[in-house]
């Protein structure tokens, strides 16, 4: 598997999305060409409504693209079928939803290992109590997401994106729905989870301060990628997405 | 996936139940049916076998034809002559004749002793041969002449003992007999209330008119010769118009007419609980749909997870697997008590039946769990398919919805054809050519279940424009919830059809019964109308059972009598074929009026010895004119040629006459013990108290009959059908309870759908009364959708059956129709109580906060 430092996993080339037709249409994407290096955190910025949450489905194969060309792990996902994209995902790709999306009749460990219940995959336990105190969620595996915080329901929520070793991990706004002490640790752990396990992230943010622990930083204003940065501070970044949303 | 299948249950209780009590009363209908029937089943079998043990052979005898059951055409009886010739036998060691017959046991009060429409049962017996009874004496001893005994449940209901008076009617009046001893039929105190009365051999004949005859001989073998050996040695020595059986044959012989009664209950039980779980299956389809819907959230982000479409399929199929498995074994034991409610409820209603335990049968279980599971199963493979459709972008993006399936579009398309198909069926059915008769069953059961489908699907276009009109006066004067209660009946229209077509079913059910039955109704007073043109009618006390002649002879000497009408009825052969037939006498001229296309009235009166008249579709089919002769063979064996004298038009709504009739005086000649089923009575002065007097007077010796007026005669004719049509309504009552699940079920599932908005608007102001008022309005909005298109198709349906029937006109039942629409109200107004209480306990600060 070409998960190597450096190549690319997710190779995106003239995507463009439209949503409607005639009088209703709206161009999400306007023809964007990304690439999201391998054991790197890139972050997705941009103002709300320029397409970054439309361009994260397409590069994840939720959505299909208008037109261009999606490769992930050396597959081009733009064609696939249903049975086929179900495969890419199990694995290939985890996903962090801003919701959690956890599910609520299941304790912490049965959503953690969700993802390896459904591949039918027996997971290995020492790998998998690795991945709990890395997380920090000791004591709280027996617990339902009722019966935890925001907080932990995402550290929940990541673990099971990070269980099945993906290629790429794909995170929509992550601490859109925390207070920033709490979304300051989830970043830490997504920061954890690319140094120390050498995991591909790629996150949506609004923050500059959450985009400032990216490797790199693209800029998405009005469907196309304005501006890209790598490792910027947050100060450049908050600066960058002033700029941007001057124009 | 299976635990997470179990897991996701376990986090659905209260909806997972709801669904559940959908199946669980359909197949306790199942199960109780299989337990009652069965348990009936062996406890007769068990009675007859103790009835004939010790019995090797048994002598009967033998009509000239196959009869049916309850034709009031019983086999002859045979000379008693036979009886030394048999006991003569070189291995015959004993051989006791017997007769048998209806005797009517007479109160102290001078009223008949009736339980329910249980018969009154008669038999001799033997005090030297005990074994060969049918009673077996439980206290005091055998009768002697003058005396009898009975059984001991009539005894103790009666407060009757030993020693006592007692009065008994058979074919002439009422005689004084004193009880000798108390008895049982075989080991059991009763079967179906029936009473039953013995006496000596020369008693009964006397009272069945069976001087010098016998009905049976029960035969005794040597020891060391075989029941087989036994039979062929009589079988040598047997006259005309005899038989002989081994003593188990007979038991079997006798228990056909019990075991075609329970085959009958079975049958009749069953269609009940398979309609229950038909509804049932709409529901658990509903309720599906509903939650898949509501999950959509969740099986996106499994699909997100690596989930494939066949995993979520399998997902939900295991879920409603394990429900429907859980809900057809609970179901299963229910069954158990259901049958024990009802042995007590029959016992309650005085048709006491046999009850030696409850047997609980491998097919009983196998039935029941199949039929919950199948149902289950089928009724959750649209919502499995429906969740293969959400699409994994809907675990992120707000609103994002099922995609609509391949045929959505053709859905219209689609229920249009099944809904004509369902007709077709039924047309088919109904009216196609040479049909037998399991086919014009299966065509319309077919052709029905295809029209409630088809209807049910059609009916979500209608939706918006029902809610509208029914939801109008809410809306009116029910303020604000009553306008949101219709916009939330129209919002989701799929969902309100299916909830509604639950109902919808069980109302169009009633409905067709109703109207048959209203139709029957008015048919029937019309025909006795136009046909009974007499004063009095003379039936047996429970209005159906034939009575034996002398009642009406008598009633004839009472004074201003003018003319007194009888009619006989019985089975004959004719044209080779067994044939409803009947005969009056010449009095009918005068109290019966019929339509002639040959012939006149007048021919009611000139029968004679060979005259016969037959109606209209008879002498087509067999080309009869007047002077065409007519061969009947009776069931003594005689045949005998009449000649066609009239031809009538029978009347629709009801004949009272068979295909073919002759008179009273040549049916008599060739019938042991005969009886009429109706006597009609004209008087001078017409009715009048002094005549009512009069017929009271002479009918005094008759106890089981009774006289009455032609408004009463009609009254009590239609009194029978009046206990049917209760029977049929509270067993289609519960296919209408398992719809009332479904509409609790789905406004449930649209309450916590809309917790966020119930919260929303509970905290704009809106109170607990008005939110519980919201919920109530939509419950009986979607229940009176249910009735509306339900009793339109049960007036359709009826109106098609009726149309065939062809005997019946047509009559719509408008009382009824607005009782059931009122009844349906109710029942949304309590399938809305449960869901409004958890509407308005919602607090609306946690209920914002729900997500
Ligand atoms: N299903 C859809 N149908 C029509 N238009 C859509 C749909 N989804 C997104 N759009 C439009 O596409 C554009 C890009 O949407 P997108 O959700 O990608 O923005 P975003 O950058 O994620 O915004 P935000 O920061 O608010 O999440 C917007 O104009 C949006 O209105
Ligand atoms: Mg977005």
């Amino acid at each position: 598997m070409e998960n190597g430092n450096g190549s690319a996993v997710v190779v995106a080339q003239d995507v463009t999305r439209q949503y409607g037709e005639g009088d209703t249409r709206v161009d999400a994407l306007r023809g964007v060409s990304v690439d999201v290096p391998s054991g790197k955190l890139t972050a997705v910025m941009g103002p709300s409504g320029s397409g970054k949450s439309t361009l994260m489905h397409i590069l994840a194969g939720l959505d299909k693209p208008t037109a261009g060309s999606v490769v992930v792990a050396g597959k081009e996902i733009t064609t696939l079928g249903d049975s086929e994209l179900t495969k890419l995902r199990r694995e290939h790709i985890g996903f962090v939803f801003q919701f959690f999306n956890l599910l609520p009749m299941l304790n912490a460990e049965e959503n953690i290992l969700l993802p390896l219940t459904i591949a039918g995959v027996k997971p290995d336990r020492a790998r998998f109590d690795e991945l709990i105190r890395s997380v920090g969620l000791g004591d709280r595996l027996r617990h339902r997401p009722s019966e935890l915080s925001g907080g932990q329901q995402q550290r929940v929520a990541i673990a099971r994106a990070l269980v099945s070793e993906p290629d790429v991990v794909f995170a929509d706004e992550p601490t859109g729905n925390l207070d920033s002490k709490t979304g300051g640790e989830i970043l830490e752990l997504l920061r954890h989870a690319v140094r120390d396990l050498g995991q591909t992230v790629v996150m949506v943010t609004h923050e500059a301060r959450a985009a400032a622990i990216a490797d790199r930083v693209l800029f998405l204003a009005d469907g196309n990628i304005v501006r890209e940065l790598s490792g910027a501070s947050a100060h450049e970044i908050a600066a960058t997405v002033e700029e941007i949303s001057a124009q | 996936m299976i635990r997470f299948s179990l897991k996701g249950m376990m986090g659905r209780k209260l909806r997972t139940a709801l669904t559940a009590l959908a199946v669980i009363l359909g197949v306790t209908m199942v199960s109780g049916t299989f337990v009652l029937t069965d348990s009936i089943d062996k406890a007769f079998d068990a009675i007859f076998s103790s009835v004939y043990e010790g019995t090797d052979a048994t002598i009967t005898g033998r009509s000239a034809f196959d009869l049916s059951d309850g034709s009031g055409t019983t086999a002859p009886p045979f000379d008693e002559s036979l009886q030394p010739e048999v006991a003569a036998l070189p291995d015959v060691a004993a051989a006791i004749g017997g007769v048998a017959g209806e005797a009517q046991l007479v109160g102290k009060n001078g009223k008949a002793i009736v339980f329910g429409g249980a018969p009154n049962l008669g038999f001799s017996v033997d005090p030297t041969k005990p074994e060969f009874n049918t009673l077996t004496l439980e206290q005091g001893s055998w009768p002697a002449d003058g005396e009898v005994v009975i059984d001991v449940a009539t005894a103790s209901k009666k407060d009757l003992s030993v020693g006592d008076q007692i009065g008994v009617q058979a074919e002439g009046p009422v005689e004084q007999f004193k009880i000798s001893g108390l008895v049982k039929f075989g080991s059991v105190d009763t079967i179906g209330g029936a009473t039953l009365a013995g006496f000596n051999l020369p008693t009964a004949q006397q009272l069945f008119r069976k001087v010098g005859k016998l009905d049976q001989i029960r035969v005794a073998g040597k020891p060391g010769v075989s029941s087989s050996q036994l039979v062929s040695e009589i079988e040598a020595i047997l006259p005309e118009g005899t038989q002989v059986r081994t003593g188990a044959e007979q038991a079997t012989e006798d228990a056909k007419g019990t075991d075609e009664f329970i085959s009958f209950l079975r049958y009749f039980l069953l269609a009940f609980g398979v309609i229950a779980l038909f509804v049932g299956a709409f529901v658990i389809f509903n309720s599906l749909s509903i939650t898949i819907a509501q999950r959509t959230r969740e099986l996106a982000t499994l699909r997100t997870l690596g989930a494939s479409r066949r995993q979520v399929r399998f997902s939900v199929i295991v879920e409603s697997l394990v429900m429907g498995t859980l809900a057809s074994i609970i179901g299963l034991f229910l069954g158990l008590a259901l049958a024990t409610g009802l042995f007590k409820l029959f016992d309650a209603v005085g048709f006491t039946l046999p009850n030696s335990g409850l047997i609980f049968s491998t097919r009983t279980i196998i039935v029941s769990l199949l039929l919950g599971i199948t149902v289950t199963l089928i009724a959750s493979i649209l919502p499995a398919f429906k969740a293969t459709r959400v699409p994994p972008i809907a675990a992120v993006r707000e609103g994002a919805t099922i995609a609509p399936g391949r045929f959505a579009r053709f859905r219209t398309p689609i229920a249009a054809v099944i809904t004509l198909l369902g007709f077709a069926g039924l047309l088919w059915g109904l009216f196609g050519p040479d049909l037998e008769t399991t086919q014009i069953l299966l065509f319309m059961i077919l052709g029905m279940v295809l029209v409630f489908i088809g209807v049910a699907m059609l009916s979500a276009p209608l939706i918006p424009g029902l809610t509208g009109i029914l939801g109008w006066p809410g809306a009116r004067f029910g303020g604000a919830a009553g306008a949101l209660a219709r916009d939330n009946a129209r919002r989701n229209p799929q969902r309100t059809a299916s909830t509604a077509a639950a109902l919808m079913i069980g109302l169009a059910l009633v409905t067709l019964v109703a109207t048959l039955a209203g139709s029957i109704v008015q048919t029937f007073t019309g025909a006795v109308d136009k046909v009974f043109v007499g004063n009095y009618a003379i039936t047996a006390q429970n209005n159906f059972s034939p009575i034996p002649i002398d009642a009406a002879a008598a009633a004839a000497q009472a004074p201003g009598v003018v003319a007194v009408g009888n009619v006989r009825t019985g089975e004959a052969l004719v044209f080779g074929s067994t044939e409803f037939a009947t005969a009056v006498d010449p009095g009918a001229a005068k109290v019966i009026n019929l339509d002639w296309v040959e012939g006149s009235n007048a021919v009611l009166g000139e029968l004679g010895k060979d005259g016969a008249f037959v109606d209209e579709d008879y002498a087509k089919k067999h080309d009869l004119k007047i002077g065409s002769p007519v061969e009947i063979t009776f069931a003594n064996g005689t045949t005998a040629t009449f000649t066609v004298k009239g031809i009538f038009d029978p009347p629709s709504g009801g004949s009272p006459f068979g295909v073919v009739t002759i008179s009273a005086e040549a049916w008599d000649a060739q019938t042991s013990s005969p009886k009429n089923l109706y006597s009609f009575v004209r008087m001078d002065g017409g009715e009048s108290e002094a005549n009512a007097a009069a017929l009271e007077a002479a009918l005094k010796p008759f106890p089981n009959a009774k006289f009455a007026t032609r408004g009463q005669f009609v009254t009590n004719q239609i009194s029978g059908l009046k206990s049917i049509l209760n029977v049929l309504y509270v067993l289609l009552g519960l296919s209408i309870i398992v719809s009332l699940f479904g509409i609790i079920n789905t406004l449930v599932l649209s309450v916590f759908e809309r917790t966020r908005e119930i919260g929303m608007l509970r905290a704009i102001g809106m109170n607990r009364r008005q939110t519980r008022r919201m919920i109530r309005h939509e419950s009986v909005i979607t229940s009176m959708i249910g009735a509306l298109i339900g009793i339109v198709l049960g007036v359709i349906l009826a109106g098609l059956l009726i149309f065939k029937i062809d005997l019946i006109d047509f009559s719509f039942p408008t009382s009824q129709v607005i009782i059931f629409a009122i009844a349906a109200v109710l029942v949304g107004v309590v399938a809305a109580i449960f869901p409004a209480r958890r509407a308005a306990k919602l607090n609306p600060l946690e209920a914002l906060h729900y997500e």
